[in-house]
């Protein structure tokens, strides 16, 4: 699917009167020759794995396979049982489950790259707690996805999706952008809306490096992914109440792409600068390798 | 739009976790057969990394024949043991490599291959060698590797049986090591090439050995 542009789904949307998930689902079905349900079926198919990923990284403090992490996802969530959260229902939830996830990754288990693997907690995190909070059916959840892929290629097509090319900006931050919009989307708000959101969580995940200690998807990734569901969560909530970015979302992209091509190698998964390279960092190294 | 939602693959990183086991499978199809031996090299992030990473569960759990999403990676090294298969996993340096590369050297029988593959990001692959030939192959078409002598006309050989039997070709590569010599085309191919058409690109005089790759 070769989608350039956010602008672009937005004329399609409002030439037709269509929802987002819409025109992306009519895009994919002449990219690929699938049907409309086979490709119904695939992210259904998907969300399956993203539950049982969330599921099975918060009922379990297997550790990963490098043993630096594992466990904080059950953590935040007897924290979330016993009451304590100061954070809402939804958004503690979607915290829980996008940390779980990565844990989940980390150990190696099997996850949906959203999209990438190391990033890959943030779209099912804010998508099962919003469904669990909010009762959403599931026909809403799978409409939001296609609507995250939507945005997630356009993403990839002007900027980058990759750590490696354009910081974690590109990861966590393409991942917050796309679980906003697949928010949005989920609780019935218009397409401007859904692509304002995405506007507002990329906008305020630039600039940020992907310096993984040993080089692993574990420090500071897991505990990114949890962050980050809750940021995508704030912006979808800012785009609900009619806030729209003052940077429009292709021109956000832009700079997103931009600033990665400005990003040293050094913090582009390297592991050669920033937290990897703190002293706790290089010790941890150390005990790995 | 299953590149962004996806791959479904077990983690922890696209690039060093899918896009190695994805290698690993192109190897075992390039031999056709259950994997006996294999000598794994690491290079530049991938030898850094590898363990933490478990990229050597990976490629051995491609090797196995093991999808993307096949739980089973996680304990591929035992199950290669298990199965017989006897494998060697080293690192070495090359600066014009990219920085994600394996070579495997693989046997099946009596069929020996050598793959230099790449991970380029999300589970993205790029096959860059083929028994020491520079190819390019992405695997996101079907693909076709021929090995073949390096003779005149034997390209318009080929291609002539794709055209007789309706294939639109939509990359051709031919890469030989010198003149007169051996020498391997890949052709990509918009839709699968079915089983009888292989065949007659087998039968073509000076080719030696024909392999589909599925598209991912």
């Amino acid at each position: 699917m070769d989608i350039n542009s956010i602008d672009h789904i937005l004329d399609e949307a409002a030439k037709n009167s269509q929802p987002i998930w819409q025109v992306v689902l009519s895009e994919e079905q002449k990219d690929s020759g699938m049907t409309a349900d086979e490709i119904r079926g695939r992210v259904e198919e998907a969300y399956r794995v993203m539950k049982t990923a969330a599921v099975s990284g918060i009922s379990s403090d297997m550790k990963s396979i490098s043993g630096l992490t594992g466990g904080d996802a059950a953590r935040y969530y007897n924290h979330i049982r016993n009451r304590k959260n100061v954070l809402g229902a939804a958004s503690a939830k979607a915290m829980a489950y996008a940390l779980a996830t990565g844990g989940y990754n980390a150990a190696m288990g099997v996850i949906v790259a959203a999209p990438t693997a190391g990033a890959a907690g943030i779209l099912p995190g804010v998508l099962i707690a919003a469904q669990e909070e909010y009762g959403l059916a599931e026909r809403d959840i799978i409409n939001a996805l296609i609507t995250a892929s939507g945005i997630g290629a356009v993403i990839a097509s002007r900027a980058s999706i990759s750590g490696a090319s354009g910081g974690c900006q590109a990861e966590c931050g393409s991942a917050a952008a796309m679980a906003a919009a697949a928010l949005c989307e989920a609780m019935g708000c218009t397409p401007r809306q859904c692509v304002n959101a995405a506007a507002l969580a990329l906008k305020n995940s630039l600039g940020l490096v992907c310096d993984p200690v040993a080089g692993l998807v574990e420090v500071p990734c897991i505990k990114r992914n949890g962050i980050y569901a809750v940021l995508a969560m704030a912006a979808a909530d800012m785009a609900m109440a009619g806030i729209e970015s003052f940077i429009p979302p292709d021109e956000v992209i832009d700079a997103m792409f931009q600033i990665g091509m400005n990003m040293p190698p050094c913090l582009k998964e390297t592991a050669e600068g920033g937290l990897a390279v703190t002293p706790t960092g290089l010790a941890a190294k150390r005990r790995i390798n | 739009m299953f590149d962004i939602l996806g791959p479904v693959t077990v983690g922890p990183s696209s690039s060093h976790t899918a896009g190695a086991v994805r290698i690993g499978l192109v190897c075992r199809t390039l031999l056709g057969g259950e994997v006996r031996r294999a000598l794994i090299t690491f290079y530049g992030s991938f030898a850094d990394t590898y363990k933490g990473h478990g990229t050597d569960k990976a490629v051995v759990g491609g090797l196995l024949g093991f999808d993307t999403d096949n739980e089973k990676i996680k304990e591929s090294l035992r199950i290669a043991e298990f199965r017989g298969m006897v494998y060697g996993i080293r690192t070495a340096e090359d600066i014009r490599y990219h920085p994600n590369t394996v070579v495997i050297e693989a046997a099946a029988g009596d069929r020996k291959v050598k793959v230099k593959g790449e991970s380029t990001g999300g589970g993205s692959i790029r096959i860059a060698g083929i028994n020491d030939f520079q190819v390019d192959a992405v695997c996101l078409l079907d693909t076709m590797v021929i090995m073949h002598r390096d003779t005149p006309g034997i390209l318009a050989e080929m291609t002539r049986v794709f055209a007789s039997n309706g294939y639109n070709i939509g990359n051709l590569r031919l890469s030989r090591a010198k003149r007169d010599g051996n020498a391997v085309t890949v052709v990509e191919t918009d839709v699968p090439v079915d089983a009888d058409t292989g065949a007659q690109i087998r039968e073509i005089k000076g080719v030696s050995d024909v392999v589909s790759i599925p598209r991912f």
